[in-house]
């Protein structure tokens, strides 16, 4: 009987902490959006953090973009082959890059790339009481520390997923058209007259922008939500390679259960 | 590193990824070819419209001169109604122009053709193309084939 009750409690205890936690990090969100307005004074901020979260990140997202376009391309070929179908290579690659490829896999390379290196950074600051730091000196550390980063990741990922998709495309039209020996003209016309601005490229945009909100605010949330312990950053960095990466599986199911049935 | 050169960078970044959504935008996708609200919509009534969609390809002699941009039911007339916008520099298509659907390849995507007939008058916005021709349903055919088959056993 005893036991019984034990489990119940540590069931008990588990969901009101993942519950507190959903909470937090919602009061979190509504405690940094509105200081997004102090990046309008110092704009410096901003850039310096779009450097270190986009820029940095590009290597990883266009060697990436080019061997995930490749494979599409040498993939789908042998499978169009047997119908004679090969022309169709390119609206293969370019639609499954432009709706999914591209908005997924560059959010979970970010998630990977940035967003541990955001809950680590963060993190590190909150157990070396930098933040408190601030605090004591008035200068709000949500302002300073957190918006910034906040927002160069919400703006560098739909670039980078543009980027991977582009660089994708490139990387299949190597493989088709230089290796395969597919014809070039075939493979972009067959290409613009498949796929729609709005409809592919518009909503790949409209995913890779929720993906990169989702993303960053999981990732700064569990750096200024973490331990400030060694152990306590170390499981905060790992919650956030976990977590955003399911966030944007799950999330990309239900915006694509959205967008595209028609 | 100075604040110079990391802002030169997110400079490169920005331009890199608004260069890479322009190219994806004009190479891969329609945006050169979208002429899609300014073109002029004229409609069809087909008896079967098969496997025909919305934004599937209006064509003449093989060439893409606009697009369907609306397929609904006609429950006066029991036909299929599609509406096709065509691009405005195709304006010289006669009053008895036919419309037919059509299969490209075996398996591929259904289209509308137009055949251009001899009238001296053109179509314009609403008008209405008389002479349609239904798309062929492959199991109707193959099932007139196996009826003529045992006929004649």
């Amino acid at each position: 009987m005893m036991l019984l009750f034990d489990k119940l409690q540590s069931l008990g205890h588990s969901s009101l902490t993942s519950l507190q936690r959903l909470g937090r990090g919602h009061v979190f969100l509504m405690q940094v959006l509105p200081a997004m307005e102090g990046m309008l004074f110092r704009p410096g901020l901003l850039i310096r953090q779009m450097y270190s979260v986009g820029v940095l990140t590009l290597l990883i997202i266009v060697v990436a973009g080019l061997f995930v376009g490749m494979v599409m391309a040498l993939q789908s070929y042998y499978a169009l082959v047997d119908f004679g179908a090969e022309d169709s290579v390119s609206v293969m690659v370019v639609l499954s890059l432009l709706r999914e490829l591209g908005p997924v896999v560059t959010a979970l390379l970010f998630a990977g790339r940035a967003g541990s290196a955001l809950t680590a950074e963060i993190g590190l600051m909150k157990a070396t009481e930098q933040l408190s730091g601030m605090e004591m000196m008035a200068v709000n550390p949500i302002e300073r520390v957190i918006a910034p980063r906040f927002l160069a990741g919400f703006l560098s990922m739909p670039l980078l997923a543009a980027i991977f998709s582009a660089v994708g495309v490139m990387g299949g039209y190597l493989v088709a058209v230089e290796l395969l020996g597919l014809d070039a003209g075939a493979f972009w016309s067959q290409a613009v007259s498949n796929v729609d601005l709005y409809h592919d490229l518009g909503n790949g945009m409209i995913k890779s922008a929720v993906f990169g909100f989702v993303v960053v605010w999981i990732a700064v949330f569990e750096g200024y939500d973490c331990v400030p312990t060694s152990d306590g950053l170390g499981k905060a960095t790992t919650r956030t390679v976990v977590h955003s990466s399911l966030a944007v599986l799950g999330l990309d199911f239900v915006l694509t259960a959205l967008m595209f049935s028609e | 590193m100075s604040t110079r050169t990391i802002e030169i960078m997110v400079g490169l970044f920005v331009a890199a990824g608004i260069a890479a959504l322009f190219m994806l935008a004009m190479k891969v996708s329609n945006l050169a070819t979208y002429g899609g609200d300014e073109g002029y919509i004229i409609s069809a009534s087909f008896d079967n419209i098969g496997g025909l969609k919305v934004r599937s390809l209006v064509s003449a002699s093989g060439v893409r001169v606009g697009q369907v941009t609306g397929i609904e039911y006609d429950s006066d007339g029991y036909e299929a109604r599609v509406t096709m916008s065509i691009d405005p520099q195709y304006d010289k298509f006669p009053t008895d122009t036919a419309a037919s659907i059509m299969t490209s390849g075996l398996l591929g995507e259904q289209y509308v053709g137009l055949q251009p007939g001899a009238e001296e008058e053109y179509l314009k916005a609403g008008s209405e193309v008389e002479l349609t021709q239904s798309a062929l349903v492959l199991e109707q055919i193959i099932g007139q084939f196996l009826y003529n088959m045992a006929e004649e056993k």
